[in-house]
């Protein structure tokens, strides 16, 4: 009784405690950053410099790179919260973006980094005309990212009112418009250098984060992982079934089996397709340090989802899914009170102090990949729409990195404005779109690009326009638009964008298992009925991208 | 001056070349290295894909297999997607060392002094402004060692 009462002041102090805290560790991660961001500008001179980062970095520090350009705040906090609140289905998610990792080490980056120069597009268009192809993998590249960035501002703005424990509404617009100015100031000042700095930063700060939290909880069971599977199933009240897929995936009928797939697909294949992860391989001096960066960022991301299955079930068994579902419904707060309950609960020093530190690196999880994407839509934005297809190749490179910083400015300021006009929209799913219009439209053009003699001009514009589209308009379809409950969906889709009465005509969450197939299809006719071919030019290619000849 | 090297295409390759490349592509050497490349990553991407896939399937329609316990509370399901972890490691740490003893040596062997030239003519068309370009690259050892 006496402990209830006291309970309440000193659990506002002590929340007061970790905000300021939260607060002093962040501003010192923007320090840092902004710092390493100042120093980078020094070093970018040239075009080569401010697009791929002088193409200086190590293989060990571009695996760090793609680590902390591709963790996002929905793995690390996503996951975790799937894991805590669906049980077993988080590891679905996270098993497809590890394994996706293998179609770009073996089929894209090595022959990417030696053949192309600054953008996907470069060799998309490698052996095509330039202009239909660079303008078509200009746009999808640019939509890729910006669903992505939306997705990432928006979750940063419910986030920080999650952590903060701050409702207010210009809380959420404050930190997006800060988390926007900042991802700016980072491309358009430190260019790839800074930015890649920025992610390195992070990825190590995430990795050491997660690993504490790793082996506290382990140490709480002996280091048993089925005691703290049984424990974590025993306080779902779900029993066997927490440890079992289909809570949230493929629960009900056909649809939803195929809805599964669907997923499984655009995460398997989504990776090698995503124009932030494609520019990352160019910051490296050769083939082969793409090729062993790609291997450090399989060790490293493949860790980190490890890592993610002990926190989000640790979070289960020792939070409880009640009080992790009353903080946030999608679970996203799972590591941050779990940070807070291993330090001690709530109301005490350790519990502040170990949440305002995992708080402080999910803001800066957040703002390495925001800045990722900016680089990778206005690098192709300048490249390929600017210098290729406006001024038909005749533009200087201080243009051209002018026109990216200009660029930056604007996708950047765009972004801010369309994530403060979605912060209240359920936007998680622009993710899932991102990889699924990757897997659509990037992926069968680049691997025809690569590895079909006969592909052409056509078949590249087709395929990329032809899988962007079918992605887009399977989601217009679909129940992310039209909320009705039917049988595969009971309960409906009360966040659905246009009515939530209205039944939706495709089934699908994801488009991947229709538009993917349409994508390479659309590659293929295109290719097959025209007649351009493109063999003296793909002998080029080919020669370039397997022995690394003429690498830039 | 101008960035017409940006498209390794077109504009970068003058049609000259493409003579070169393709005496290159028809050479012995580039043939086997393509066939050493191609016979690693081709069966290999299906087997991961398959076998990935095969995870999928049995996670969506074998619940009842997947919900199999092993040791203790530790599932078919949970054992399955270790091995996920496992095989992708697994094909990661082969490709590098088969990159390493297979491929590279082949690539060193195949003779490319018709069009070495290229990433030359690409600096000088490019103007002095690439010149800087390339000092990064060589100073890219120097970070290493640091």
């Amino acid at each position: 009784m006496i402990r209830q009462t006291l309970a309440a002041p000193v659990l506002a102090a002590a929340e007061n405690e970790h905000r300021t805290f939260s607060l002093v560790l962040f501003a010192l991660f923007v320090a840092v950053t902004l710092y390493i961001t100042v120093w980078a500008s020094r070093q970018t001179r040239t075009a080569a410099d401010y697009y791929a980062g002088g193409r200086s970095f190590s293989a060990m520090q571009n695996g760090l790179a793609i680590g902390g350009d591709y963790m996002s705040a929905a793995s690390f906090l996503g996951i975790a919260g799937m894991f805590a609140l669906s049980g077993y289905d988080g590891f679905l998610y996270s098993i497809g973006f590890l394994v996706a990792w293998l179609v770009a080490l073996l089929l894209i980056a090595e022959l990417l980094r030696n053949s192309g120069r600054f953008t996907m597009a470069d060799v998309l268009a490698f052996r095509m005309r330039q202009r239909p192809v660079r303008a078509a993998a200009g746009i999808s590249t640019i939509v890729v990212s910006i669903f992505y960035l939306l997705a990432q501002m928006v979750g940063a703005g419910s986030l920080v009112t999650l952590l903060l424990g701050s409702q207010s509404e210009a809380t959420k617009i404050w930190t997006i418009v800060i988390v926007g100015a900042l991802m700016i100031f980072y491309v358009t000042v430190g260019g790839m250098k800074g930015t890649t700095w920025v992610q390195i930063v992070k990825a190590v700060l995430l990795m050491t984060g997660a690993f504490i939290m790793t082996v506290w909880v382990l140490s709480k069971y002996g280091f048993n992982l089925s005691s703290l599977l049984g424990d974590a199933a025993a306080k779902s009240g779900k029993g066997d079934a927490f440890l079992q897929p289909g809570l949230r995936y493929g629960a009900t009928d056909m649809w939803s089996k195929l809805d599964l797939l669907s997923l499984g697909l655009a995460l398997v294949l989504g990776t090698a397709g995503l124009p932030h992860i494609l520019i990352r391989f160019y910051t490296v001096p050769n083939s082969r340090a793409a090729r062993t960066s790609v291997n450090w960022a399989i060790g490293i991301i493949g860790a980190f989802y490890l890592m993610t299955l002990v926190i989000g079930f640790g979070a289960a068994a020792l939070v409880g899914g009640k009080a992790i579902a009353a903080q946030d419904k999608g679970g996203n707060t799972a590591a941050p009170q779990l940070a807070e309950t291993l330090g001690g609960g709530a109301g005490s020093t350790g519990g502040a102090v170990f949440l305002a530190i995992i708080a402080a690196v999910a803001f800066a999880t957040i703002l390495a990949v925001v800045a990722g994407l900016t680089l990778a839509s206005s690098s192709s934005f300048s490249h390929d729409i600017f210098a290729n297809v406006l001024r038909r190749g005749n533009a200087t490179e201080r243009d051209e990195v002018k026109m990216a910083k200009i660029a930056a400015l604007v996708i950047g300021a765009v972004a801010i404005v369309l994530s403060i006009f979605a912060r209240g929209m359920n936007v998680a799913f622009l993710v899932a779109l991102a990889f699924a219009i990757a897997a659509s439209a990037n992926l069968p053009t680049l691997l025809f690009s690569l590895f079909w003699k006969r592909f052409n001009t056509v078949g590249a514009v087709a395929g990329i326009y032809g899988g962007l589209i079918s992605a887009l308009g399977v989601v217009l379809l679909s129940p992310i638009c039209w909320g009705g409950k039917s049988s595969t969906l009971p309960a409906g889709n009360p966040t659905a964008l246009f009515s939530d009465t209205v039944v939706a005509m495709i089934p699908l969450q994801n488009p991947g298992l229709i538009s993917i197939p349409v994508g390479f299809l659309c590659a293929y006719l295109g290719t097959v009925l025209s007649k351009e071919r493109t063999d003296d030019k793909f002998a080029e290619l080919e020669v370039r991208a397997l022995t690394g000849t003429g690498a830039h | 001056m101008t960035t017409k090297a940006s498209g390794p295409g077109p504009a970068g390759g003058g049609g000259d070349d493409n003579g070169a490349y393709l005496r290159i592509e028809q050479s012995v050497e580039f043939q086997r290295l393509r066939a050493a490349f191609r016979r690693f990553v081709f069966p290999m991407t299906v087997a991961f894909l398959v076998w990935y896939l095969l995870y999928v399937v049995l996670s969506a329609y074998a619940r009842g297999f997947m919900g199999t316990k092993v040791v203790g509370e530790i599932n078919v399901a949970l054992v399955f997607g270790l091995l996920q972890f496992v095989s992708t490691f697994a094909i990661a740490v082969l490709y590098e060392r088969y990159a390493r003893r297979k491929l590279e040596p082949l690539a060193a062997s195949v003779d490319t002094s018709g069009v070495a030239a290229s990433a030359d003519r690409a600096a000088v068309e490019n103007g002095p402004e690439t010149t800087p370009e390339n000092g990064p690259e060589d100073q890219a050892p120097r970070k290493d060692e640091r």
